[in-house]
C-alpha cells in the first residue's frame, strides 16, 4: 500500500465566465522515502494538486471528484478540524519563497516550539531540545545562537533550511515541496535539494516535489509525473521518463531544455497543443540596413567600471555606507558577437547592463561605444543617437510593457521619440514589426494583458527593434518564461544576431542557457569579473575555482533524452 | 536603541520649532497686535512705546527667539478678547478637554481594535457584515450630528442626561475633575460617546483591513499548513503583525480626538480648550490660537514619539541593524 | 503551453460592449449597494445642479419671503397664509426644501472643488517625490508626515482662521467659500500624495519605466504618460472617500461657524441654524438638512467602499 494515493482527482475553479478545471482526473501515488516530482509549465495544475492534498485550496476552488488517501485513510473531504490535525502532523508543506514564509516578528525558536507543542504536546524543555536538534540537523551552524534570532537575520538559503526544519518538526509522513528552490541561487539550490534528498531517505518521508525545472527533476526525484493543462501526460521512474519519453508533450518539453554539454544550432521546434508562430527573420533582414561587423574591433570597451549604491542613508557624509555592486570591471564586446555575463544574484551583472544602457549613472571608469566615451555624451542629440543604437530586452514580460498603453503605441514610442518617421509611416512600420515577430498587426489594437508571457516578450522584441539598433542588451530575457517558450525566444535572439548582424550582451544566471547563446562569457562574483573566456573553453576547462564550483553545482541533465537535437557545427 | 531615540527626539524638536514658527508668524503678520491692543484713541507715542515694549522693533529672528523663550516658560501673552494671560485661561480649561479625550480615546481604541479583529476573523459572518455596514453609517455621520442626535434622544425625549456643561466639578489642586461627582459623570457620557464613536469606527475599519492584509501573507498560509490552530494563527501570528500599522493609526486617531474635541465641545458647550479655540477663531484672537497650536503640537509630538518607541518594542527588524548570514 | 495566437473568434467588440463585459462593470451590475448608492448620488447631484429650476422658492430673494410663513410644519398649510410647504419653513419663512437644494449646491461645490484641488496637488507632489527620490522626496514626505499628525479638520480650521485674519473684513463673506475650499484641499492633499507615492514607487521600478527611459523619454512624459495612468485606480478610491470626508468637513466647519457664511448657507450652516430650534419643537428645520447630509455622505462612502473592493479584487 502506498503512503499517499490520489485517485481520479479533479479540482475546479468556478469563475463567472466559465468553469476552469485546474486538475483533471489525476492519479498519483507516493511511497515512503520516495521523492516524486511533479513537473509541468505554468498553469499545468501542479501547485493546485499540492494545495488540494493540504486542504488549502484557495476559494472558490473545490475538489469536484476523486479521492486522496494517506496510509489508506481518506483525507479528502475531511472537515476543517480533522484536516488541521493532519496538517503539520502527517503532511507538511515547504513554500517557494523563504523570505515571506516565516513570521518576521517571532524568533525561530518560538515558531518551532509552538508547532512542536501544538502537535506533540510535551514540555517546553522537550520542545526546545527538539527544536535545537532540528536546526542542527538541517545544517544551520551554531544552533543555540541562531534559534533566538529573527528570520530577517538569516540569508535566503538559511531561511529555507528553517522552513524545512519547521516542516519536519512533527515527523510528518508526507512533505509537499512547492518550488522549494526557485527563489534561490544555483549553489544554494543544490544544497537544499541534497538536504531534502537526505532527509527523505533518513526519515522515510514521502516527498512531492513540485517544480518547473527539468534539471531539478532529473537530479533529485525517483519518480516523475508530467502534467499538461491539468492532465497527467506521463508518469514513471525518472530515468525512464527523462531518458525515453513516450508522450509527445514530454518529448517537446525535454527537447526545449538547454544542455550544458551540448551546444545546439537551434532548439528543435517541437510544438504541442498549439499552432506555431513564425518569426519572419528573413523578411526583417531584407529591410534592415546593411551592417559590416568588423569582428576584430570592439563595439564596447569597458574600463574599470564601478558602481556604488547607498546602503545606509545618513545626513552626514561619514554616516553613509556604500555597497559596491560593480567593482573595477573591464572587458571588450566585439562587433557581432554574443557576449555573456553570468553570475549569481547580487553579483552585479544586471547593474553592468543598466550602466551600459544609461539607466544608472557610472560612478567610476569608462564605457566607450565605437570610440566615443558614453559618459561624455551630454547634449541631447548625441545621447539620443547613442540610445537609438542601444536597445534592451527585459526579464519580466509582465512588467516590461506598460499595461495602460496599447501595443501599437508601445512599439511606436521609440520611433516617435527619435522622430524617425511620421504619420502613416509609423503605423506601417509598427504593423510590419508586429507581423515580423509573429503576432500579426491586429495585435496592435490590443493591450498587453491580452497576451501570454511569450507573446509579450515578442512585443518587447518588436519595440527593441523599432529603432533598428546595432546593440541589444538582454537582461535575463527568458528566466520568467516556461522552458518551451524560452526555447523559442532564444532561437529568435540567435536569428537576430546572425541575420541582422546585431551584437548582443546576454545577462543570465543560467549556465546551460549561456552555453547555448554566448560566444564569450564573463563570470562575475561580488561585483568583479573572476573569469573571462570563450564559452566552449569555459565549460571545458574553467580556470578559477569559482567557475569550476558553479559548473559542478549546475544540473547535469546527462540522463535527458537527446532525441531531435542537432549540435552546432 | 539610544541613537534611535535621540534621532526621533531631534526630529520632534524640529517639528516643534516649525510649528512655533507658524504660530509666531500668525502673531506677527496676521492682524496688527498694536491695533488689537490699543483702542481707537491712540497717539503715535503710545504706538511707539508699545512697539518697543513688545519688542516689535527688533529683527525677526530675535523676536522669534523671544517668542520661543516665552512659549517654553508657558508665556503666550494676553488674550485679545479676555484680556487675561493665555496660560491662565488654558490651565483652567485643559482638565475638561483632557478628561473627555481620555474617556473617549479609551473607548475608541479598545472597542475599535476588538471589533476590527472580530470583523476580520469572522469575515463571512452575519454579525461581522452587520457591524461593517453600520460602521459605514458611523463614518458618514458627522460628529456634530451624532451629538445632536444623542441630545435629542437622551436629553430632550428621555430627559435622562444633561445636554450641556460638565456638571459639578471638584478641584484637586488646580485640576478640576468631573470624575468624582454623579452629575459630572452623567454629563460626561454623551460627549464621550459622541467623540469616541467616529474614531472607533475609523479604528475598527482600519484594523480590519490591516488584519485581512496580514492574513493573506505567506507566513500565515505556512502557519496554517503547519496545522496551527485558528486561535494561534489569528491572535498570535496575525494580530501581532497587524499591531505595527495599527499603532500608527491609533496614534494618529488620538491626535484626531483632541481635534474633534473642538466639535464635541461646541455641541455640548463643554468648557474645554476646544471651545476656547473655536471662539478664538471667530474673534481672531491670535494669542489664544497660537498657544492652542503649540499646546496640541506638543501633545501630538509626544504621541508620535510613544508610537515610535512602541514600534521599536514590537518589530525586531528595527532593533537589529546587522544582517547576519 | 505553446505560444499561439488566438484567431479572433468574435467580431471586434465595441468599446462599450468591452467595458460592459469587464470585471469592473460586472461587479457593479451585481452589487445592489453600489447601484443604489450611485443612483442616490446622481439624483442629489442633479438636484443640486438644477436647484434653481426645481426649488419652489428662491430662499435668497427677500422679495419672495413672507415672515408670516415662519415655522410652518412640513405638509400642513400655514395658519396665516394657508401656504403649504413640503418640508416646512424656518424662522424667516424660507422653504426648507429650497434651502436644502441650494445648500447642497454649496456643499457639493466646496467638497468637489476641494477634492479636485487636493488631488491635483497630491498627485503631482506624490509623483515627483517617488520619481526623483533623494532630498526632494524627503522634503515632500516630511511635510506630509508632519501635516498628517495634525488632523485635517484642525488644519482646515487654522488655515481658515489665518485667512480670516488676513482678509479685510468687508471681503470676508465673499471670500469665505474659496477660503473654505483651499483650507479643506490643503488639509487633504497628504492622502493623495502618500497613496500616489506608494503606488508610483512600485511602478517606477517596473521594467516598462526603464524601457521608456532607455528610449530617452524625459522625466515629465514618463511621470505623466507612463506612471500616472497606472496609479489612477487607488487615486480614484481615495478621491471618492475624500469627497465624503470633504463634504463632512465642510459641514462641520460651517456648523462651527467657521465655514460658509450665512449669506451662502451650506448644509452645515442649515444644521447650525436648525440646532437652535431643537428645544422649541421645530424639529424639521434641523431634521431634513441632516438627513440630506447623511444620505449624501453615506452614498458617497458606500460607493467608495465598493470601488475599493472592485479595483482591488484580491481583497475579497
Amino acid at each position: 500500500m502506498s503512503l499517499l494515493t490520489i485517485n481520479d482527482l479533479t479540482v475546479e475553479f468556478p469563475t463567472r465566465r466559465q468553469l476552469f478545471t485546474a486538475v483533471d482526473h489525476v492519479d498519483l501515488s507516493v511511497e515512503p522515502g520516495e521523492i516524486h516530482g511533479l513537473v509541468g509549465e505554468s498553469g499545468a495544475g501542479k501547485s493546485t494538486i499540492g494545495a488540494a492534498i493540504m486542504g488549502l485550496l484557495d476559494r472558490p476552488g473545490r475538489i469536484a471528484s476523486g479521492m486522496i488517501r494517506l496510509s489508506g485513510d481518506q483525507i479528502s473531504g475531511l472537515d476543517a478540524e480533522a484536516m488541521r490535525g493532519l496538517r503539520g502532523k502527517k503532511i507538511s508543506m515547504i513554500f517557494q519563497d523563504p523570505l515571506t514564509s516565516l513570521n518576521p516578528l517571532f524568533t525561530v525558536r518560538e515558531q518551532l516550539t509552538e508547532t512542536i507543542q501544538a502537535h506533540l504536546g510535551g514540555s517546553e524543555a522537550e520542545a526546545n531540545q527538539r527544536a535545537r536538534d532540528l536546526i542542527d540537523r538541517v545544517g544551520i551552524p551554531d544552533p543555540d545562537t541562531r534559534l533566538d534570532q529573527y528570520p530577517h537575520q538569516f540569508s535566503g538559503g538559511m531561511r529555507q533550511r528553517v522552513v524545512i526544519a519547521l516542516a519536519l518538526c512533527t515527523e510528518p509522513d508526507v512533505i509537499i515541496a512547492d518550488e522549494p528552490t526557485t527563489a534561490l541561487d544555483v549553489s544554494v539550490q543544490a544544497q537544499i535539494l541534497d538536504l531534502i534528498k537526505e532527509l527523505a531517505q533518513e526519515r522515510q518521508v514521502g516527498v512531492i516535489l513540485i517544480t518547473h525545472d527539468m534539471g531539478v527533476i532529473a537530479d533529485t526525484t525517483d519518480k516523475v509525473t508530467v502534467m499538461y493543462a491539468g492532465k497527467v501526460v506521463e508518469t514513471g521512474p525518472t530515468a525512464q521518463v527523462m531518458g525515453q519519453p513516450s508522450h509527445e508533450y514530454t518529448k517537446s518539453l525535454i527537447a526545449a531544455v538547454p544542455r550544458p554539454t551540448l551546444k545546439l544550432h537551434r532548439f528543435p521546434q517541437i510544438s504541442y497543443g498549439g499552432r506555431e508562430t513564425r518569426f519572419a527573420i528573413e523578411d526583417m533582414a531584407r529591410h534592415w540596413p546593411k551592417v559590416d561587423n568588423d569582428t576584430s574591433k570592439p563595439v564596447f570597451e569597458i574600463r574599470n567600471l564601478t558602481k556604488k549604491f547607498l546602503q545606509r542613508r545618513g545626513l552626514l557624509p561619514w554616516d553613509r555606507t556604500y555597497f559596491t555592486a560593480v567593482d573595477e570591471v573591464s572587458f571588450d564586446i566585439r562587433a557581432g558577437e554574443v557576449f555573456g555575463v553570468v553570475g549569481e544574484s547580487g553579483s552585479g551583472k544586471s547593474t553592468i547592463a543598466r550602466m551600459i544602457a544609461g539607466l544608472y549613472p557610472v560612478d567610476g571608469g569608462t564605457i566607450t561605444f565605437e570610440g566615443q566615451v558614453v559618459s561624455d555624451l551630454t547634449n541631447r542629440a548625441a545621447l539620443d543617437a547613442y540610445r537609438k543604437n542601444i536597445q534592451m530586452i527585459f526579464q519580466d514580460p509582465f512588467s516590461s510593457l506598460n499595461p495602460r498603453m496599447r501595443v501599437d503605441d508601445i512599439v511606436a514610442e521609440p520611433i516617435r521619440h527619435h522622430r524617425l518617421m511620421d504619420g502613416a509611416d509609423i503605423k506601417r512600420r509598427v504593423d510590419e514589426l508586429l507581423d515580423q515577430v509573429g503576432l500579426g498587426h491586429v495585435a496592435g489594437t490590443k493591450y498587453p494583458h491580452e497576451f501570454s508571457g511569450g507573446q509579450r516578450q515578442r512585443i518587447s522584441i518588436a519595440r527593441a527593434l523599432a529603432t533598428q539598433p546595432r546593440f541589444l542588451i538582454c537582461d535575463e530575457p527568458t528566466s520568467a518564461l516556461d522552458v518551451s517558450i524560452q526555447a523559442q525566444i532564444l532561437n529568435i535572439l540567435k536569428d537576430l544576431q546572425e541575420h541582422l548582424g546585431l551584437t548582443l550582451l546576454f545577462i543570465s544566471h543560467d549556465l546551460p542557457v549561456v552555453r547555448q547563446m554566448c560566444d564569450r562569457v564573463a563570470v562575475m562574483k561580488q561585483g568583479k569579473v573572476v573569469e573571462l573566456q570563450a564559452t566552449n573553453d569555459l565549460f571545458a576547462n574553467p580556470q578559477t575555482d569559482y567557475a569550476s564550483e558553479l559548473l559542478r553545482l549546475m544540473p547535469k541533465l546527462d540522463d535527458l533524452s537527446t532525441e531531435g537535437l542537432t549540435a552546432e557545427t | 536603541m539610544f541613537a534611535y531615540i535621540v534621532r526621533r527626539m531631534f526630529q520632534s524638536v524640529i517639528v516643534l520649532l516649525v510649528v512655533g514658527l507658524v504660530a509666531f508668524s500668525m502673531f506677527r503678520f496676521v492682524g496688527d497686535p498694536i491695533d488689537n491692543m490699543l483702542g481707537q484713541e491712540r497717539t503715535q507715542a503710545d504706538i511707539d512705546r508699545l512697539r518697543t515694549e513688545l519688542g516689535l522693533d527688533q529683527p525677526f529672528p530675535v523676536q522669534y527667539f523671544k517668542f520661543l523663550k516665552g512659549a517654553v516658560q508657558g508665556d503666550f501673552g494676553v488674550s485679545y478678547r479676555q484680556g487675561r494671560p493665555v496660560s491662565t485661561i488654558l490651565i483652567e480649561r485643559a482638565p475638561a478637554t483632557l478628561e473627555l479625550a481620555f474617556v473617549s480615546g479609551f473607548l475608541a481604541i479598545t472597542m475599535g481594535i476588538a471589533l476590527g479583529v472580530f470583523t476580520a476573523i469572522r469575515r463571512q459572518g452575519v454579525a461581522a457584515n452587520v457591524i461593517m455596514t453600520v460602521s459605514l453609517l458611523g463614518v458618514s455621520l458627522p460628529t456634530f450630528l451624532i451629538g445632536i442626535l444623542l441630545i435629542y434622544v437622551f436629553s430632550i425625549e428621555l430627559g435622562v442626561l444633561p445636554s450641556f456643561g460638565r456638571g459639578e466639578t471638584v478641584m484637586i489642586g488646580s485640576w478640576s475633575t468631573g470624575f468624582l461627582t454623579t452629575s459630572g459623570l452623567k454629563a460626561l457620557i454623551l460627549p464621550a460617546i459622541t467623540l469616541g464613536l467616529y474614531q472607533m469606527t475609523l479604528i475598527m475599519r482600519l484594523v480590519r483591513s490591516e488584519m485581512l492584509e496580514v492574513m493573506r501573507a505567506d507566513y500565515v498560509r505556512f502557519a496554517r499548513a503547519r496545522g496551527l490552530s485558528d486561535r494561534v494563527i489569528n491572535f498570535r501570528h496575525a494580530l501581532k503583525n497587524t499591531l505595527v500599522p495599527v499603532i500608527t493609526i491609533t496614534g494618529l486617531q488620538l491626535g484626531s480626538i483632541i481635534a474633534f474635541a473642538i466639535i464635541t465641545e461646541t455641541v455640548f458647550q463643554w468648557p474645554g480648550v476646544g471651545l476656547l479655540f473655536i471662539n478664538a477663531i471667530q474673534f481672531v484672537d491670535i494669542p489664544v490660537m497660537a498657544a492652542y497650536l503649540m499646546l496640541i503640537s506638543v501633545m501630538f509630538v509626544s504621541i508620535n514619539l510613544i508610537v515610535d518607541l512602541l514600534y521599536y518594542a514590537i518589530d525586531p527588524r528595527l532593533r537589529v541593524d546587522a544582517r547576519a548570514t | 503551453m505553446t505560444d499561439t495566437i488566438e484567431s479572433p473568434k468574435t467580431p471586434e467588440q465595441s468599446r462599450f460592449a468591452k467595458f460592459w463585459d469587464s470585471d469592473f462593470a460586472w461587479s457593479f451590475r451585481h452589487s445592489p449597494v453600489a447601484i443604489v448608492a450611485s443612483a442616490v448620488v446622481v439624483l442629489l447631484v442633479l438636484a443640486a445642479i438644477f436647484a434653481p429650476l426645481i426649488a419652489p422658492h428662491n430662499p435668497f430673494d427677500p422679495a419672495t419671503l413672507n415672515l408670516m410663513n415662519g415655522f410652518t410644519p412640513p405638509g400642513t398649510p400655514n395658519a396665516f397664509t394657508q401656504e403649504s410647504f413640503l418640508l416646512g419653513t424656518d424662522d424667516q419663512g424660507r422653504d426648507v426644501f429650497s434651502t436644502i437644494l441650494y445648500g447642497m449646491r454649496i456643499s457639493l461645490f466646496v467638497g468637489a472643488s476641494a477634492v479636485l484641488l487636493a488631488m491635483i496637488i497630491g498627485v503631482i507632489l506624490g509623483l515627483v517625490a517617488a520619481y526623483f527620490g533623494g532630498w526632494v522626496e524627503t522634503l515632500i514626505m516630511r511635510i506630509a508626515d508632519v501635516q498628517l499628525t495634525f488632523p485635517a479638520i484642525l488644519v482646515a480650521m487654522l488655515i481658515f482662521g489665518i485667512a480670516k485674519g488676513v482678509t479685510p473684513p468687508e471681503y470676508r463673506n465673499e471670500m469665505a467659500i474659496y477660503v473654505l475650499i483651499i483650507a479643506i484641499a490643503l488639509s487633504d492633499w497628504v492622502q493623495f500624495a502618500r497613496v500616489v507615492r506608494g503606488a508610483a514607487l512600485v511602478e517606477k521600478n517596473k521594467e516598462y519605466v526603464q524601457a521608456a527611459r532607455l528610449i530617452g523619454r524625459g522625466s515629465i512624459p514618463i511621470m505623466f504618460r507612463h506612471i500616472l495612468p497606472n496609479v489612477l485606480s487607488p487615486v480614484l478610491v481615495i478621491a471618492t472617500i475624500s469627497l465624503a470626508l470633504a463634504i463632512i468637513a465642510e459641514a462641520t466647519l460651517s456648523f462651527l461657524g467657521v465655514g460658509a457664511p450665512p449669506t451662502q448657507p451650506s448644509l452645515g450652516t442649515l444644521i447650525r441654524i436648525g440646532q437652535g430650534f431643537l428645544f422649541s419643537g421645530e424639529w424639521w428645520i434641523l431634521f431634513f438638512p441632516s438627513c440630506t447630509l447623511l444620505a449624501l455622505a453615506l452614498s458617497v462612502n458606500l460607493l467608495g467602499d465598493w470601488l475599493r473592493d472592485a479595483l482591488n479584487p484580491k481583497l475579497r
